[in-house]
């Protein structure tokens, strides 16, 4: 498929680097130079230099026989105006990165009239992360498979817990309910468990599990489990907004720092129920007097990666029961290694992540077609949701006779409206959809490539 | 300032207020009353020609600004004031020129307090003079000159008069055009007056006693041509009908525009409306339980008494339909207390206006917070929308003028040596455009037995409340008089 992308920033770079993998041809517009350059060199792809909203550009790019075009530049009007003008070019799909929650709403009001195909918002997006996240607080991460019917988890192993020492055919008498560790994550490595693994304390798991099994699963794993209903929020920013307001409505207290003045008064216009401090989050006294320790979490939204690093150890040092940092940079991240209450969102991921599955949707050429892809483990590792056709290979064999790739596990079934957890004597049929896990670089396009070749 | 625009705008009111002569000319020479039409033809003469005579001197440059408009709106309306009393000394009804002046102003200002101890004598043109007073003077005289002369081209200058005249803390126009948003003003004020009219009438209360009854209520004025006010008729359905429309009168006039443009969402949302609506129920509840005794037990009695005394004081009307001052302690404390609150911004009431309430109060949990967390940032909010600082800041003074003025009030009265209730109670019922006070000023009584000072101070304390305190108080600011 050909792809143009417009703005070559953090999302829009990292847009062309997964969307080349996966094979499509992909052109990049953007006014800089040098980070273009970069591009060049790094990723199989082309790239046009110019304004992206200017028709000479455009025309430059061959928008007007792309199928796709993704404005992800950092103004939201820009973005608008490149996705209008790539529709009068012929361009088929237009999606938009609209960040202004005034914008926002306007949109399924506009959105015929400025033919955009989707609009997506990394701030909602993250918000509404973050909040799902606070909504099953023990679980370091959600994603969301079969509509909504099964959820991937991330949690961590705590020393003498039920899970510590605990080999993994074993897991089904203690957990009492369906459940498959579809991925470990050990000291920094990753690895797809067998069911011979045995867990430890510090590492991090992902599990799949029925939506409806979750809160029997917490109780059955003696995970402690508090509802969370004083949030502190640090950093001011439109994500920070969002997610107060969700917060808000679910009638859970909300205190907001920042220290940007003019951010505050707007805050404080905007939720009149959440209290706005503006100070230096950094002093650790007025931390201490706002009672951090005693929140049921503590969110670290700034601007900078590294604070909201630090802040989340320092709120969990102090007695937050739950924290969770925004990061975005994958190098950061072993620094937050065996801190099992410290949850993290890449709002760069949530955002690219809803706009590939819009694509996946959009390429309906492969046999079995890609329904969603999560990233778990910051990345390290994807969760693939399929939907399998006539075409794939090894249909109706159980699971444990199927020549799979190395560390790639098969971690759900959904046939008809049931979710299968699926053992060795399970298999896959015609219109089942399966997740597959499996370590992120091994590229998985189709379901057949599941399969070891020859 | 522009002192020659400032003489022609108050030449403006003076035509208009001679203008408004005319309807009592109408019934004395109908009625064949002859010394009310003699005196209501020369003071018709007297303010046309003095009106005239101040637009002879063509102003070089009309436009005005911020502080001609207070003055233009504290001079226009003593003008206004003194030129009205004249029909009262002239036909000799009340000779005295303070008792006059206390009674026109009291009509303009629609406090409804009076100085005459049997109303009834009266012709029926000044009845009809005296009710009339508070009609025009509810919605204001200016915003009338405002929807009918027409304004120098594209200048936005005027907006301050309607601010100067128009209670409560923000004042904005409905619709682009100032002139036109006067004139949607008056016409819903003209509609609800009429269907007052309509309903007394359809109740079986003569067309003249509805006429004075409704112009009372809707400019929430007060006089009757009764002596017992409404409670002459004791009929439980005019009582009913005048303390509903009362309540009426007392809401926001924006809020009515909303209604007719369909925005009920808004207007359910209203969070002065629901605060003024909130009050007037619970007051009415709580009196009327406490005075049940009083109605032989008889809850249903009670409570339209009840209903009817709190919406006449919270809308500062005045009218009784019974003789509150003979009520428990607590129920008379509840009374004086709404007499503070008055109705709602932007309506014809007085008083110190239902939304200052509410920002104090916000205010108040503001600080409270601020207290708590040293740190916090915490913007008011009113309807959804931020209150800017400089409002707040007026509210705060507005308090500290009303209070102080009050209490200058209270110590010149005083030197009458009248019991405490009387005194404050007369103050606090002028300040707050009232009418009734309690015990010898009481609903059943009138201010005639104070002296001379009292009631020129009362005058003047009923204009500080119409006017909101600043205008007045800003011509005696030297500020306002420097060149530069």
């Amino acid at each position: 498929m050909r792809i143009v992308i417009a703005g070559n920033g953090k999302v829009g770079y990292a847009l062309a680097v997964q969307l080349s993998k996966e094979g499509h041809d992909v052109t990049v517009i953007d006014n800089n130079e040098s980070i273009l350059e970069r591009s060049q060199e790094q990723l199989d792809i082309m790239t046009v230099l110019g304004n992206g909203a200017s028709l000479e550009t455009q025309r430059e790019a061959s928008v007007g026989d792309a199928e796709l075009f993704i404005a992800a530049t950092s103004a939201d009007e820009i973005n608008l105006l490149c996705c209008i003008l790539a529709r009068k070019l012929g361009c088929k799909q237009t999606v938009a990165r609209v960040r202004n929650p005034a914008y926002t709403e306007q949109m399924r009001f506009l959105k015929d009239d400025l033919g955009l195909s989707m609009t997506v918002s990394p701030d909602r997006s993250s918000a509404h992360a973050i909040f799902r996240v606070l909504q099953f607080p023990s679980f370091l991460k959600l994603d969301s498979f079969a509509r909504g019917r099964v959820e991937l988890v991330e949690l961590s192993v705590e020393e003498g817990g039920a899970l510590d020492g605990i080999a993994l055919f074993n897991l089904y008498e203690i957990a009492k309910v369906k459940l498959l560790v579809c991925c470990v994550d050990r000291d920094g490595e990753v690895i797809i468990p067998r069911g011979s693994f045995v867990l430890k304390k510090g590492d991090k798991i992902s599990v799949t599990a029925a939506t409806r099994d979750l809160a029997q699963l917490i109780r059955n794993l003696s995970i402690t489990s508090h509802r969370v209903k004083n949030v502190v929020i640090c950093g001011g920013s439109l994500t920070a907004e969002l997610l107060a307001a969700e917060l808000i409505e679910s009638r859970i207290n909300v205190k907001i720092l920042s220290h940007n003045r003019e951010r505050c008064l707007h805050l404080s216009e905007a939720l009149p129920k959440a209290i706005v401090l503006c100070c230096d989050y950094k002093d650790e006294d007025l931390l201490r007097s706002e009672s951090i320790g005693q929140a049921d979490a503590f969110i670290a939204l700034t601007d900078y990666e590294e604070d909201n690093i630090v802040l989340s150890l320092l709120a969990e040092r102090m007695g937050a029961k739950k924290a969770v940092a925004s990061v975005d940079r994958a190098a950061l991240l072993p620094l937050l290694q065996g801190k099992g209450s410290i949850s993290i969102i890449s709002p760069k991921y949530l955002a690219i992540n809803e706009i590939l599955r819009f694509v996946r949707a959009l390429d309906k050429s492969s046999g079995g077609s890609m329904l969603t892809l999560h990233s778990i483990m910051e990345g390290r590792a994807e969760a693939l949701e399929f939907h399998v056709s006539s075409d794939v290979r090894h249909l109706g064999e159980p699971l444990s006779k199927l020549p799979t790739k190395k560390d790639l596990l098969i971690a759900c079934i959904t046939r008809h409206g049931k979710i299968i957890i699926p053992n060795g004597d399970d298999f896959m049929l015609e219109d089942d959809t399966v997740v597959i896990v499996t370590k992120a670089g091994d590229v998985i396009y189709e379901l057949n490539d599941i399969f070891a070749v020859g | 300032m522009n002192i020659r625009a400032i003489f022609h705008y108050i030449g403006h009111i003076l035509r208009i207020e001679a203008l408004l002569f005319l309807p009592s000319i109408g019934i004395a020479v109908f009625r064949r009353e002859t010394s009310s039409a003699y005196a209501f033809l020369i003071a018709f003469v007297v303010t046309l020609v003095a009106g005239q005579c101040l637009l002879f001197a063509k102003p070089h440059d009309r436009s005005i600004h911020a502080k001609e408009s207070f003055v233009i709106v504290t001079l226009g309306w003593i003008a206004l004031s003194i030129f009205g009393c004249l029909p009262f000394i002239i036909s000799g009804y009340i000779p005295s020129f303070v008792d006059a002046l206390f009674e026109t102003i009291s009509g303009f200002t629609t406090t409804g307090s009076t100085i005459l101890t049997d109303v009834e004598a009266l012709p029926y043109s000044l009845l009809f003079w005296r009710s009339f007073t508070h009609w025009i003077g509810g919605m204001g005289v200016l915003v009338f000159m405002l929807a009918i002369v027409p304004q120098s081209k594209g200048s936005g200058d005027s907006l301050h008069i309607m601010r100067a005249e128009s209670p409560g803390p923000q004042v904005g126009k409905l619709v682009p055009k100032l002139r036109f948003t006067a004139r949607i003003l008056y016409a819903i004020y003209l509609v609800l007056t009429v269907t007052e009219v309509i309903m007394l009438c359809a109740g079986g209360m003569s067309l003249f006693d509805s006429l004075i009854h409704s112009f009372g209520s809707a400019g929430t004025g007060g006089f009757s041509n009764m002596n017992l006010s409404v409670g002459h008729y004791n009929n439980p359905y005019f009582d009913i009908v005048i303390g509903v429309f009362m309540m009426l009168f007392g809401v926001n006039f924006t809020i009515y525009y909303r209604i007719l443009c369909g925005n009920f969402k808004d207007v359910w949302k209203d969070e002065e409306l629901r605060l003024y609506l909130g009050i007037m129920l619970g007051s009415s509840l709580l009196i009327s339980l406490n005075i049940m005794p009083l109605f032989d037990n008889n809850f249903a009695t009670a409570f339209r008494h009840g209903f009817f005394q709190v919406s006449t004081i919270m809308t500062t009307t005045g009218y009784s339909s019974t003789d509150f001052n003979l009520w428990p302690e607590f129920s008379r404390m509840m009374l004086l207390g709404l007499m503070i609150v008055g109705a709602s911004a932007g309506s014809t009431g007085g008083g110190m206006k239902v939304v200052r309430v509410l920002m104090l109060g916000k205010s108040i949990r503001g600080t409270l917070q601020r207290l708590l967390h040293p740190n916090s940032v915490k913007v008011m909010r009113m309807n959804g929308q931020r209150v800017e600082d400089g409002v707040m800041h007026s509210v705060y003074s507005f308090l500290v003028c009303y209070i102080g003025v009050a209490a200058v009030s209270m110590l010149i009265v005083s030197l009458d040596n009248f019991d405490t209730t009387t005194t404050v109670s007369a103050v606090i019922s002028c300040l707050n455009n009232v009418g009734p006070g309690l015990n010898a000023v009481g609903p059943m009584e009138n201010f005639s037995s104070l002296s001379a000072l009292s009631k020129l101070v009362l005058s003047l304390d009923m204009l500080l409340g119409r006017l909101e305190i600043f205008p007045i108080i800003m011509l005696f600011s030297p500020g306002l008089w420097k060149r530069i």
